[in-house]
Order: C-alpha cells, then structure tokens, then sequence
C-alpha cells in the first residue's frame, strides 16, 4: 500500500494542533481574567481550532496532485553531516569562541562537502572569518564574544 | 510633499547610503541569479549587518537587495531559461529566445531598461499615492485592521501555494503558533515555554526566518543534489552581443512600459499577489494589445513579451512597499521580512509612520528610485562579471550560507539555544519544502501573528466579547467576505481537480 507523505504531514499537523490546543487550555491566566472576553489563552485556542480544521480538511479531501519524493535520489549522509556539524557549532562556540569554532565549522563543512583544495579551503575559513570579525566587531561595532582571543590577548 | 522629498533625499543621498544601495544591488543580483535562492533569502542573509545601522540605511540595503534579486532573476532566466525568482518566469518566454538568437546583450538591455523605468513609474505613483493612503488608513480601526490581516494571510496562502491552499493555509496556522510563544504582551502571562527561559521572550523574527529560508534552503540543495551555480558558470561562456536598443524597438517599449507599469503597480498593492501574478497578467495583457504581427512574435524573442513582465515585476516590488508602510501590513512575504526587520530596529510601519519618522518613511522611497538608477548603471555593464563571481562551487557556497545564518542568530542572543532552535525549524522546514508546504504564508503569519492578536483583543473588548464587530462596519464585512471567497474558492477547486 503506497502511503501519501502529504496526508501523514496533515496527520502530524493535526495531532500537533491537538496538543498546542490542549496547551491552550492549561495556560494560567489571573483569576480576573477568566471570564474575559479576552484573555491570555483566548488566541491561542481559536489558533489551535484553526489548525484542526485545516489539516483535518486536508486529510479528508482528495489530494489533486500527489507529490512524489523520489528520496533514493536524496542526499541524506551530506545533509545529516551538516547539520550535525551545525550543531557541534552551536554547542561550542559559547566556550571556545566565535573565531575558531566558526573558522573549524566552515573548513569542516567544505571538507566534508567534498571539497580537496587546502589552500582555497584555508583562506575561506581562518583568515574569512578573521576579516569578517573585524567587519563586524571593528567596523560595525557588533560585539563578538571570543574567549579563546581574549585569551591570546588579540582581543579585548 | 516635497518637504517629505527633500528629507528623503538627503537621508537616501548620503555617502553612506548610496553605498549601502550599490552594496544590496551588487549582493542581490548575485543572489537573484542563483536558482533557487531568491530575495527573501538574500535579504534574511543581509539582516545581521543591518544591525550595525541606523533604520533608514538598513532598510535601504534590504531594498537595494530586493531590486539587485529581481533583476539578477531576470538576467538567469534570459540566458539560461533558469528564472532565479518565480517573478521573472515570464521573462524567459521572450527573453530567452533572444539570447538564443545571439541577442542576449539586447535581451538584457531591454529588461534593464524596462525595469529602470517600471521601478521609475511605480515609484512615482508610491510618492503620491503612499501619503494618501497614510491618511485614510488613519480612519481604519482595529476590526478593519484584524479583516485585513486575514485577508492578507488568506491572499498570500493562495497565491504561493500552487494549487496546494490547505498545505499554505497549515503554514499560516504553525506560523501564528510559533508567534504565541513567549510572554503575552498584555498580561505578561508565559505561554507555551515549557518552563524554558529562553522561550520567555518568543521565538526571535530573524531566527524564524533564517531557519526557513536561507539554512534550510541550503539544506535543500544540498539534500536533492542541486547546483545553483552550475547554471551561473554557464552565463560567462555565452557570447552576450550588443547591448544596444534600435529605433524600432524602443518605439514599442514606449508603448508597453506604462501600461505594464500601472498593472504591476496594482497587482503588487494587493495583499499576497507580488511580482509572479503581475508579470503573467502583463505579458498576457500586452500580447493581447498588440497587433495581429507582433502578436506572432510572442514566445519567439518579442521586445513587447520581454518588456511587459519585465516592467511589471519591478512595479510590483515597489507596490507591494504600500500596503507595508500605510497600513503596516506586509502584502509579501520579502515585505514581510522587512517589516519584521523594521520592528526589530524598534521602528513600527502603519499609518502614522510618515508623520512620527519621515526620513524612514520618505528615505525608502528615494532609495527605491536611487536604486534603479544603481542597478542600471552598475548591473548592465558588469552581468558578465558577476556571474564569472557566481561561479563559486556549490562546496562553498552552502557552508557560507550556513556561517551567515548562524552568525545572524549568534550575534543577536550569545545564545546556544537558538542555534540549536534554528537548526530544528530548519529540518523540519527542509521536510515540509520537500512536500510543497510554501515558506512564505509561514514567515507572513509569524509577523503578523502579535498584530493580529491584539487587534482582536481589541475588537472582542470593545464589542464587549461579542463577534458583531465582524459585521458591524461596512468596510470590515467587506474584507472578511472577500477571504470567505478566497477560501471557499480554493476549497471548491480542490473538489473539481479531483473530479
């Protein structure tokens, strides 16, 4: 039995829509709220009404045009290597700094891209991300926080 | 006015920020013509160095980005049959013929100049029209303004999502969904943070939009094999020829670009229609204004079938400016993510925004007009540069997209929560993408999400919790009928495809 990923989508979406609205419910709002016309739970639970409506409409209707994914043909390894990658980055950048984790980031990206050519590789990431740093610390005056160049004493 | 003019022209004429325009359309072209990665990615990608700036001249990048898209859209989709926007699809019935007939340089040329003179006109007609609509929405009230909301989010679900309304319609919903996080405005009281602080003030605007465009746009082309540059390295092998316009040709441009003009213009006014419906109806207008000779022309390299979308489309980009700074309300979802920009820099659009900052308001309507002069005089002859630039393999450009995106979220909160946040939008944004689920009704509702909320707090207290406000003023039944039909339109034909 072939299963249209639009209607799981709509399936997901609706029992979604179940919990938000359910969440609605529980939000706490001061006792001389309650019987407000309007409260702090008042848009939120129209909003999850809203959204049983539409994904149910679209598990109940035909679908005119079913979209096929041919995911054979998908990348999934580069794809889950980025973000994985993405979220190595995130989780260090607060403690090792902006610079270097940015600068291993995009060289580990271009690396595993499939990208061989060191030097160009080099160049886009430390001394790329040295500049733009400057761009926006120096020039834009954004403030970066960097304690591995506080450390070295580049920075300030 | 023309006090309005000269504030706006100082502001705009500034070192600064004629630089900043020649930065956006440079940067926008270059995006433009990537397929695939259109203006509101290019802008998303511009929002962290906006930060550094004051509103006006953040803004006025964000535009010249904006136009430098469009045009780049039209440059690809002459050359290589590959529009890098849906608005500049029209473009290549005609345009790409040309090339092919060994006039891309003229083919070039006449969507330059059509475009410098439709972004012209509908500048023209902003400066006065802009002012005045200021003024009559200040009689607009908070159920009129809850009515246009909907209509607004109604319009864009249905003209962005293909024939899939329901799916668009679901992206309107999780958009307004992921709006209600956070403290509500008006009682402080936390809703759906799951007792995580980092929630408490909301999910940022920019990491919205960031997650769904441009990183999970990237994720995209990495995930279905996609090289948007391998159709750009293409464009510096091809012979452009001459860039002139003869006689005869301009002759029929002078006919088509005002026509073309006014339809893009009011095409791009209305709430969620944009550049893509207004270079279809140009083009398809003009082949029926023409004679039954040049009429045979069209779809074969016609100057009037490149010149009509080309005008329309860049009057629409202007138009689509209205409905954001008189009403507040974006009509687009690239607006929309100028709008939720210029909330950030604390700057709030609507009617009084003329009157309370008038360099903003006036700023950008110069700048829009300052920009198409840039682009004109910079794009034209530098497009085979550009695109020897755009030849940057794939490998690079996607880890540069990401570092863009992430930086953007990092200097905004020194937050690791947010990087992990954004990435999860982006996955689940990249599997939706896979499904036609579209972005933009997502990014629309998100920033309409608080306005719309308060506006029905508004209407429900003063109507004492009764639903007749929906019906009480002419011009709110009005709005609201016309979504009802939006919907029930769009529902109904779902039933006739099927059948």
């Amino acid at each position: 039995m072939n299963i249209n990923t639009t209607k799981v989508i709509s399936l997901l979406f609706f029992i979604f829509s179940v919990f938000y609205l359910y969440t609605a419910y529980q939000i706490q709002v001061f006792a001389f709220d309650e019987n407000a016309p309007f409260n702090a739970k008042t848009f939120p639970i129209y909003l999850g009404y809203a959204g049983l409506f539409f994904s149910g409409l679209k598990l109940i209707l035909p679908d005119p045009e079913t979209i096929k994914v041919e995911h054979k043909s998908l990348e999934y390894k580069k794809t889950a290597i980025l973000i994985i990658i993405a979220i190595i980055y995130g989780a260090t950048i607060l403690k090792i700094g902006y610079f270097l984790t940015t600068s291993f980031f995009l060289f580990g990206s271009y690396y595993f891209l499939g990208e061989r050519r060191w030097i160009l590789m080099f160049l886009l990431s430390f001394p790329f991300v040295a500049a733009f740093m400057y761009l926006l610390h120096g020039v834009l005056e954004i403030y970066l926080r960097d304690p591995f160049l506080q450390f070295i004493g580049v920075m300030g | 006015m023309i006090e309005g003019i000269l504030i706006g022209l100082s502001t705009a004429l500034t070192l600064q920020n004629i630089f900043m325009v020649m930065i956006g359309c440079f940067f926008g072209t270059i995006i433009g013509m990537l397929p695939g990665l259109g203006p509101m990615t290019a802008i998303a990608l511009m929002i962290p160095i906006t930060y550094g700036f004051d509103p006006a001249t953040g803004l006025i990048l964000m535009a010249g980005v904006y136009y430098g898209a469009v045009f780049g859209g039209s440059t690809s989709s002459i050359l290589l049959n590959a529009p890098g926007v849906p608005g500049t699809v029209a473009t290549s019935f005609d345009g790409y013929p040309m090339a092919q007939q060994g006039k891309a340089g003229k083919a070039l040329a006449i969507a330059a100049w059509s475009s410098f003179a439709g972004g012209t006109f509908s500048a023209i007609y902003l400066l006065f029209l802009a002012p005045s609509l200021s003024k009559v929405s200040l009689s607009f009230r908070s159920p009129d303004y809850f009515a246009l909301m909907i209509l607004g989010l109604t319009a864009i679900a249905a003209f962005s999502s293909k024939g899939q309304f329901l799916k668009a319609m679901m992206m309107v919903v999780l958009g307004l969904m992921l709006a209600s996080v956070g403290q509500d405005s008006l009682s402080d009281i936390t809703r759906f943070t799951f007792d995580n602080m980092n929630l408490t003030d909301g999910i940022s605007f920019v990491l919205v939009v960031m997650a769904t465009f441009a990183m999970s746009e990237a994720l995209t082309i990495i995930l279905k094999r996609n090289d948007p540059t391998a159709a750009a390295k293409q464009v510096s092998l091809t012979e452009l020829g001459s860039i002139k316009i003869d006689k005869e040709d301009r002759k029929k441009m002078y006919k088509t670009i005002p026509r073309s003009s006014v339809i893009g213009f009011l095409i791009g006014v209305l709430p969620g229609a944009g550049a893509t419906i207004a270079s279809f109806l140009a083009y398809g207008m003009e082949r029926n204004l023409v004679n039954d000779d040049e009429k045979q022309k069209f779809g074969k390299g016609s100057v009037n079938g490149l010149s009509a979308p080309e005008t329309a489309n860049n009057a629409a980009c202007s138009g689509s400016f209205v409905p954001m700074l008189t009403l507040g309300i974006p009509g687009s979802g690239t607006t929309a993510v100028m709008l939720g920009a210029l909330l950030g820099f604390g700057v709030q659009p609507g009617p009084r925004l003329y009157m309370t900052n008038p360099e903003i308001f006036w700023s950008i309507i110069m700048s829009m007009y300052i920009g198409m002069v840039i682009l004109l005089i910079l794009n034209l002859p530098l497009i085979p540069y550009i695109a020897r630039i755009l030849a940057v393999p794939k490998n690079y450009l996607i880890p540069l997209i990401l570092f863009f995106s992430i930086t953007g979220i990092y200097v905004m909160s020194f937050n690791n929560f947010d990087i992990y946040l954004m990435i999860g939008i982006a996955v689940v944004a990249t599997f939706l993408r896979l499904y036609d689920f579209p972005m933009p009704p997502l990014i629309l509702a998100f920033v309409l999400g608080g306005l719309m909320e308060e506006n029905l707090r508004r209407s429900l207290l003063l109507s004492n919790g009764s639903w007749e406000f929906l019906w009480d003023r002419t011009l709110t039944l009005c709005i609201l009928l016309t979504t009802a039909f939006i919907v029930i339109w769009h529902i109904y034909k779902t039933f006739v495809k099927k059948n």
